[in-house]
Order: structure tokens, then C-alpha cells, then sequence
């Protein structure tokens, strides 16, 4: 019987997929979304070709909870396949398309990285006059630092940092950064866990420029986080949802649109905009050298700026929307939001990141493991360590030492 | 089985380890012994120093961690070995199912059970006793490499146990062995390669973990995984990555080297 | 025959096994939850059933993860198996310690170091054959064939060693020709080995992100990197219900498996009888 076993694993496989593939219905999300000149969409000279889409993962409206599937229509539409893969990071992202070692078409990354892409010359110029809607885009973030003449980019979305805060937990309003040095608040402190975004909220703290290179002024921000480590709980990224949301913590900086997903899990969840100011980021599209299918992924950009396409992603992404016809449109969600649209006097001292020279890198990196490993007592490791080896060399030698005394009885 | 057909049936694996193995080792030392430039460089090299209290720190976890998952595997696949044989695949098949859950998924949920206002602490609140701190502690990390790797001890633990045979161990008893000199003289020997391959299984892989430690560590115990892979996103220094990963693997191989030492493996598996 | 098991293994038994499964539940518990929170319960539902259902990304991609580890598994056990049979009967010493040492280096890298260079690797090879693009499902087998193989080695290693080798010989004196003294003899003393260092390649198959990432393209794209990619926004529970199904269904699976085994052994012991009698 047991030699069937491994054939019954296998198969126990199978089986298993194939239920689930059984049970998949083909999405029955309601593709109605009203593009106002479908036919310029049908008339494409890409129809039937593919196009590579790499973007953030959960970052465009998937069909979930009721919501538009984007790729979806796009493809009924356009008669283009899309290939919709996911990066987890802007430094995974570049790493595989600097590789060379997979063509994407389109790719979604963040401001400063895509500075970096242009520095580095992976990012193909755009022709304008294939994306009709970019004249929706805010002129705000028109023609930012990374492209100052609106050459390689179309923005996507806009997210700023702020400080998400449980009212039952602190009594005050806060409107400084700070709060997150307080003592009262000491074991009830998140920080980011990454070490641009929590250099950033010390560097505003000390009135810096976030992308200055002076060595000096980056070891003045270290002291500050240095200073921090002792009041704060946990370094957090992503985990930041769980431990705000059943209020095991007091506040964390994070990112204002992902605070709407807390705060409908926690009442009592609350965002603050410290005096001052933070970091303000841009994810927008462009298009790498290495595309295959340039003319479609324009299209694609087109598309994503169509009102009502960039309506449903706006909804579902909770990030704010450079699109301008959306800010109009009675049916957003967030229309007139004071969170997500807070008054342009609260944005005085946000900052953009910018691509640091390598230096300034490996300057912050190493400040970032040395705060990490100050204060964690390695004692007690070299302690155990130490024992561990006594003890197997104590044994080795016990052992070495009886069987030498046997072979001499037994010689 | 004659040496000339062994070499012949090894070659392919050989020639496999030699194009995926043994190339990329070489990029990493490449990148190890270079700067930005693509200079030959030894500055990587000095840099070391600074690592050397997170190194020890890794090792430290990770044979805490490996300890404890011998020490809990041992009595687990001893009574695997024990069961009828259908009862034994449903068993391995048990240990092994959780790991197939996605490791984030995984880790959320330890995250959700540790929590101060947890499901742990709910509990011990509930029965009247005072909570307990679990999260963001180096128990926490060592329960998450715990979690996360006993299924790789228990598996060839398990798979010597079923070709022990039980003889030997009445056959002691008969001698007047007591319970630990079995334990001991019979059935540690016995299941000695199963250990190897157990402590192997689990000891290299805890040592360069990363997700663990941040995400149940709460970014306080930076271990060396955690460092290599900051120098290679964040910090966009595949360089000095490249030569802490190499200087981690000397450290491994170090401490295979020793165990199979002690192992008495005459036909040792590393070095 | 075995021993029977006494009633404190059974307990240490079943005290293991809670411990291993609390975070199951937890995460089977938070699939029902009816908001999108995965730390507090709002309310029961199967709303992310339904969601997960409509996903066609997620069950794309959880289609190509189980292709995948499937592939890769069945690859990397008959392969590591051959290879374990071959590093067994070396008999240089010095060639036996260098394949073994290697072996071992798959899994002393942390992964983003494997992941990066079998990408830089790879994309070499594909500048060496004029190909733009390389990376995709083919590489992402051969990473992942390469990751699992030690883990294989290990495992179907200790089984030679506590094997009788002089009973293949006694087989081949008998008359079997070495493929059939393999195919009779050895195998069947070595085949829970071989079915462990199966069950874990394909474990690791299913739940590896780092290498995966770096090795992938634009047209193939696993659970893992899905789930990681999520990281930037949150992770939402239809995938906690995804694992919930694959749970449930092992499950079922697994005693459905055992029950017929039972009756199978059963039925044999009861035909042995008859015939006896």
C-alpha cells in the first residue's frame, strides 16, 4: 500500500487546484464604467498584441468589492493583453529592470526612483500627443523636479505622510513630529521601518532639507532617532495596519490614504498633520527602454487618466489623485476630503525625496544598522555563545580522553 | 556499484551544482572583492569588523532556535516512527501543511496571538492572571524561527526513526541499560545522520533569515540577514552585501565543519 | 510489529500539534472577518469567499505557484534521488566532501543573495545567446530545482547510511541486474526519505518569494510575489481564505487518504486470514 503514497500525494495536488479552479466563476464585477470615446480605444493598431504592466501590488482597481476591473476592461476595449505582474518595492523594481533580464512596457514607480531611471537612462521619452488626458493631470504635479519638462512621466497618484494617532490612547491634538519623542507616550510608539522615510520625520523635526548631503547634518538626525529609540515600541511597515487597528499601539507615522483602511476598522483612529511638515511622494507611469510595445503602453497611460478609470482606481487605492476631472465628480468618495485634500497651507513644509548619490546612501544605510544595533546588549550572546563552546569542547575532550583510555585497555 | 558508473551518475549533478551554484558564488565574490568602479578592492573586506557583534548575535538565534527544534522533534518523530504506517504519512503530511500557507499570512497571524491586547494575553486576562510582554522580544524571533523550521528537524529525524530497529533498543534494556543510556548509547548513534541532516536543515537557514526578526522582532534585533538585505535594496551597496554574505557562509561552514567533527561522521559533510 | 504509543506521547503528540495549529485558526478565523481587518473581528461573513473568487489575478497566480512547486519538485526529487544514489557509492573521499560542502550553499545565502545572482547569472547566460528577456518560467524552474535540491540530498542521505548496503550486492548475486536491485532492493529502504525530501521541495516551492522575485518576468507571476507585493497597501483577507480552502482540502484529503488506507490494510490482513485458514 505505501508505495501508492507518493502517488496519492501527488495527486491529493491536483485535486486540490483543480477544485479551486472548479469553484473560480470568470468575474462577474460589473464592467460598466462609461469611457466616453470607447471607439478611440477599439481603433487601436496594438489589437492583439501584449502588453507587460509592473506596478505596485494593490495599487489599481481590481474588480474587488464591487470595484472596476481595470485591466479588464482595458483589454475588452483595446484587444491588448495585459500582463499584470507586481514589485514590492522601488529598489526590487529597479534592480530587475536594470537587469535587463525582463522587458516590461509600463512600470509605476515612486519620484525620486524615477530621477534615478532617468539619471540612468532607462526610461524612454513619452510622446504626448498619444495621451490626450494628461491635460486632466493637476498642474501641480505637472513638471516636477524629476521631470521638469514633462518628457518620460504621467502622474498616478500622490500620497503624503502624516501622523495617524488613537484618541483613547493620547488626550492631546498633536501637531508635532514631537510627539513621537515623548516619554509619556514611551512603549506606544511606531516608527517607520525603513530608514528614508524615518531619517525624514527627524529631519523635519531639525528644519533640514531631506535631501541635503552634508554628513554633518545626517549624523544631527541620527542623534534624533538615537534619541527616539528608547520611547519607541517597534520599528513597523506594513504590520502598522494590525497593531493600530486593535490598538495595541498609541500612534505611527504612515501614509495618509492607508489611515482610511484603519479607520474603518478603529473608530478612534485619527490623523494629524505635524506643523512641521513631511514627506510627499508621487507614483506616476513611464515607459522603460527596454518596452516592446511602446505605442500600447501610451494607450494604457491614456486609459488610466480616463475620468472614469482613474475615478475607480482613486476609490480604490484611497491615495489622492492628480486627476482633476475626479476631484469634480460628485460620486468620489472622497470629494472634497479634508484628510485626503487637506488645505495647500498644511503642505508648506512637506518635501519631496530625491535621489541620493550613492554616498549619502551608504552614509544613511550604516546610520540606520547602527541605530538598529545600539543599545542591544550583546552580553548576554557572547555569554551563551561562550558556553556552547565550552561545553562541546568540554564533551569532545571527554570523549577524545575515554576513547584513548579504552584503546590502551584494549591494547 | 562500481566507481566509474557513481562518477557518471554524479556528473550531471555536479555539472548542475558547478552552472547554478558555484557561478553565482562567484558574482557574489566578484562583488565581494570590488568597488562601485569594478576596481579590485579589499574595503568590503575591512568593513567587516563593524558586523561582527550582529554576526554573533545571528549565530547565537540561530542555535537557540536549532536546540529547540531538535529538542522537540526528537520526542515527536520518535512517536511518528511508532504509529501504523498510514497514520505516519497523515502525521508528516500534518507537520507540513502549515507551511504552506503563505509565510506573511503566518507570521501575521503569530503577530495577531502575540499582541499585548492579543489573543495570548485576552486569555491570560481572562483567567485572571496579569498579561505578558510576547511581542517584539527575542523570544518572539526565536519562536518565529521555531514555527517556521521544525518541520525541516522533524522530517529526517523521522525518516531514520522508521529503520530503527527496536531490537537494538530491547537488547539494551536486556543489558540493564537504563532509560537514558538507550537514549543515549542506542538511539542517538543510531539516528545520527537524521540529527545531521536536521540541525543542517534548520541551523543554516535560521542564521540568514530576515523577515522573522523584523517583523516579529519589531526591527530591534537586526540580524545579519537583515543587514545583507539592506545593503542590497536600500542601500544599493551589492559590494559590501556580497562580502558579509560570504563572510556569513565561512561562518556556517565553520559550524558544519565542527558539528560533523562531533558527529564523528567518517564521511563528513562539509569540508 | 511497532510498539504501541503510550498515553504521554500522545499528549506531547496533540500539545504539538495545537501549538503548530493556534496560528492556522487564527487565520482560518480572520477570512470570515466581515471588515478588511486582519486583527480585529467585525463580524462574521464569507464576503472575502466571494471576493477571492471573482479575483481572476490571485487564482491565476496561485495556479502557476502550485505548476510550479508540482514541476519543480517532481524535477528536483528524482534528480536529487539519482545524485544521492551517485554521492553514495563515491568512493573518493575528497570528491564525496566536495559535492557535499556544495550542497550546502543553496541554503547558507540569505535568499536575496541566491535571488540576485541566479539573476545576474541568468541574464549573462541570455547576453550570451543574443536574448533579450530571459527571465520567466524557465529560469524560475531552474532557481527553484537548484534551492530544493539539498534540501532532497539531506533528506534521502541518512536512509543510505542507516541502509544495509550488503543487501543490493545479495540482490545483484541473486541475479538482478543494478537498475533492478535498485528498483527492488534499495528504493523501497530509502522511500520514506525520498517522499520527505519531496513533500519539503515542493513546501518550499510553495511558499518562496525572494529568489522567485528576482527570477521572474512579466508573464509569470507566483502566490508569494502577489502576496509580498501587497505589502505597500495591505494584505487583503481573500488571501486568507484562499489558505483557508487549501487548508480545509488537505485536510479532508488527508483523512479520506487515511480512511482508505485503513480499509485497504485491513481488507489485505482479513484476505491473508482467509487464505491462512
Amino acid at each position: 500500500m505505501r508505495k501508492y503514497i507518493a502517488t496519492g500525494l501527488m495527486a491529493l495536488v491536483m485535486v486540490l487546484s483543480s477544485c479551486l479552479f472548479a469553484f473560480a466563476v470568470p468575474s462577474s464585477a460589473p464592467n460598466t464604467a462609461n469611457i466616453e470615446n470607447e471607439d478611440f480605444y477599439r481603433n487601436n493598431p496594438y489589437r492583439g498584441s501584449t502588453l507587460n504592466v509592473y506596478n505596485w501590488g494593490e495599487y489599481i482597481s481590481d474588480g474587488g468589492e464591487g470595484s472596476l476591473d481595470v485591466n479588464k476592461k482595458f483589454e475588452e476595449l483595446t484587444g491588448i493583453k495585459v500582463n499584470y505582474t507586481n514589485f514590492d518595492s522601488n529598489e526590487d523594481m529597479y534592480a530587475k529592470l536594470k537587469s535587463g533580464g525582463a522587458n516590461y512596457d509600463l512600470v509605476i514607480p515612486s519620484d525620486y526612483m524615477i530621477e534615478r531611471l532617468i539619471d540612468e537612462g532607462l526610461l524612454e521619452k513619452l510622446d504626448y500627443s498619444h495621451i490626450p488626458n494628461f491635460k486632466y493631470i493637476d498642474s501641480k504635479y505637472k513638471s516636477l523636479y524629476y521631470d521638469p519638462k514633462d518628457e518620460y512621466t504621467v502622474a498616478y497618484n500622490v500620497g503624503y505622510v502624516a501622523l495617524i494617532y488613537n484618541k483613547k490612547l493620547v488626550d492631546e491634538t498633536p501637531d508635532s513630529w514631537d510627539i513621537l519623542w515623548d516619554e509619556k507616550y514611551e512603549g506606544q510608539i511606531l516608527m517607520f521601518n525603513n530608514p528614508r522615510d524615518a531619517f525624514a520625520i527627524a529631519q523635519s523635526l531639525l528644519g533640514q532639507d531631506y535631501n541635503d548631503t552634508d554628513p554633518a547634518q545626517w549624523a544631527a538626525a541620527y542623534d534624533k532617532l538615537l534619541e527616539q529609540k528608547p520611547v519607541v515600541r517597534a520599528y513597523v511597515m506594513d504590520e502598522v495596519y494590525n497593531i493600530m487597528e486593535s490598538g495595541a499601539a498609541a500612534m505611527a507615522p504612515y501614509y495618509v490614504g492607508d489611515y482610511f483602511t484603519m479607520a474603518e476598522n478603529n473608530d478612534d483612529l485619527a490623523v494629524a498633520f505635524p506643523k512641521e511638515g513631511a514627506n510627499i511622494f508621487v507614483d506616476a507611469m513611464c515607459v522603460p527602454t527596454t518596452a516592446k510595445n511602446k505605442g500600447a503602453a501610451e494607450l494604457y497611460i491614456n486609459f488610466m487618466e480616463e475620468p472614469e478609470v482613474a475615478l475607480a482606481n482613486a476609490e480604490y487605492i484611497a491615495y489622492a489623485t492628480p486627476n482633476t476631472e475626479v476631484l469634480k465628480m460628485d460620486e468620489y468618495t472622497y470629494k472634497g476630503d479634508e484628510t485626503l485634500y487637506p488645505d495647500e497651507s498644511l503642505f508648506e513644509n512637506y518635501q519631496y525625496f530625491h535621489n541620493l548619490p550613492s554616498e549619502t546612501q551608504t552614509l544613511m544605510s550604516n546610520y540606520w544598522s547602527d541605530l538598529k544595533v545600539d543599545g542591544s546588549s550583546n552580553r548576554s550572546v557572547y555569554i551563551g555563545l561562550i558556553a556552547f563552546v565550552v561545553a562541546v569542547a568540554g564533551y569532545g575532550i571527554f570523549h577524545f580522553a575515554r576513547r584513548k583510555h579504552r584503546e590502551k585497555y584494549y591494547d | 556499484m562500481n566507481n566509474r558508473t557513481s562518477n557518471a551518475i554524479t556528473a550531471p549533478y555536479g555539472l548542475w551544482m558547478a552552472v547554478f551554484i558555484v557561478a553565482p558564488l562567484a558574482i557574489v565574490a566578484y562583488y565581494a572583492l570590488t568597488d562601485a568602479a569594478g576596481n579590485f578592492s579589499l574595503d568590503n573586506i575591512t568593513q567587516l569588523s563593524l558586523y561582527t557583534d550582529t554576526i554573533f548575535r545571528s549565530v547565537w538565534f540561530g542555535l537557540v532556535a536549532t536546540i529547540l527544534c531538535l529538542v522537540t522533534a526528537y520526542p515527536l518523530a520518535y512517536i511518528f516512527s511508532k504509529t501504523k504506517a498510514s497514520t505516519q504519512t497523515v502525521l508528516v503530511m500534518l507537520i507540513m501543511i502549515p507551511m504552506w500557507m503563505n509565510f506573511i499570512l503566518r507570521t501575521y497571524a503569530i503577530m495577531v496571538l502575540f499582541e499585548d491586547t492579543g489573543i495570548i494575553n485576552h486569555f491570560l486576562q481572562s483567567i485572571g492572571l496579569s498579561p505578558l510582554h510576547l511581542i517584539n522580544t527575542s523570544g518572539a524571533v526565536i519562536f518565529g524561527m521555531v514555527y517556521n523550521y521544525v518541520p525541516f528537524m522533524v522530517l529526517p529525524l523521522y525518516t531514520t526513526m522508521t529503520k530503527l530497529d527496536y531490537k537494538y533498543i530491547e537488547a539494551g534494556r536486556d543489558l540493564g541499560a537504563n532509560g537514558f543510556q538507550i537514549f543515549k548509547d542506542v538511539m542517538i548513534p543510531l539516528t545520527k545522520p537524521g540529527i545531521i541532516s536536521g540541525v543542517t536543515m534548520v541551523f543554516v537557514p535560521s542564521v540568514s533569515t530576515f523577515y522573522i526578526s523584523q517583523k516579529l522582532g519589531g526591527g530591534r534585533y537586526t540580524l545579519i540577514g537583515d543587514v545583507i538585505e539592506m545593503q542590497f535594496q536600500t542601500a544599493y551597496n551589492y559590494h559590501l552585501g556580497a562580502s558579509i554574505s560570504l563572510l556569513l557562509m565561512i561562518f556556517i561552514l565553520i559550524c558544519l565543519a565542527v558539528m560533523n567533527r562531533f558527529g564523528d561522521a567518517e564521511e563528513g559533510m562539509v569540508v | 510489529m511497532k510498539k504501541k504509543t503510550t498515553v504521554l506521547e500522545r499528549v506531547y503528540l496533540t500539545l504539538f500539534m495545537i501549538l503548530l495549529y493556534t496560528p492556522m485558526v487564527v487565520l482560518m478565523v480572520f477570512s470570515f472577518n466581515s471588515s478588511n481587518s486582519t486583527s480585529v473581528m467585525a463580524g462574521f461573513s464569507l464576503k472575502w469567499y466571494a471576493e477571492l473568487f471573482k479575483d481572476g489575478a490571485t487564482i491565476a497566480a496561485f495556479r502557476n505557484t502550485v505548476v510550479l512547486a508540482v514541476i519543480s519538485a517532481v524535477i528536483s526529487t528524482v534528480f536529487g534521488l539519482v545524485s544521492a544514489v551517485g554521492i553514495n557509492y563515491t568512493r573518493s573521499r575528497y570528491y564525496k566532501r566536495t559535492l557535499l560542502t556544495t550542497n550546502n550553499i543553496p541554503m547558507m545565502n540569505p535568499d536575496i543573495v541566491t535571488g540576485i545572482s541566479m539573476m545576474l547569472l541568468f541574464v549573462f547566460a541570455g547576453t550570451l545567446m543574443h536574448r533579450q528577456g530571459v527571465l520567466g518560467f524557465g529560469t524560475m524552474l531552474i532557481a527553484h530545482v537548484t534551492f530544493q535540491l539539498p534540501y532532497v540530498i539531506l533528506n534521502i542521505l541518512p536512509r543510505f547510511r542507516a541502509m544495509d548496503g550488503y543487501l543490493t550486492e545479495a540482490a545483484q548475486d541473486l541475479g538482478c541486474t543494478p537498475v533492478q536491485a535498485f528498483f527492488k532492493v534499495t528504493l523501497p529502504q530509502i522511500r520514506p526519505g525520498v517522499i520527505a525530501g519531496a513533500i519539503m521541495a515542493f513546501t518550499l516551492s510553495l511558499d518562496d518569494f525572494v529568489i522567485s522575485y528576482f527570477v521572474s518576468g512579466p508573464e509569470f507571476q507566483t502566490l508569494p510575489i502577489r502576496i509580498y507585493s501587497m505589502t505597500k497597501k495591505r494584505v487583503t483577507p481573500d488571501m486568507y481564505a484562499l489558505s483557508t480552502i487549501i487548508f480545509l482540502v488537505m485536510l479532508i484529503l488527508l483523512i479520506a487518504l487515511n480512511v482508505i488506507q485503513n480499509r485497504a490494510e485491513n481488507g489485505s490482513l482479513r484476505n491473508r486470514e482467509k487464505v491462512a485458514k
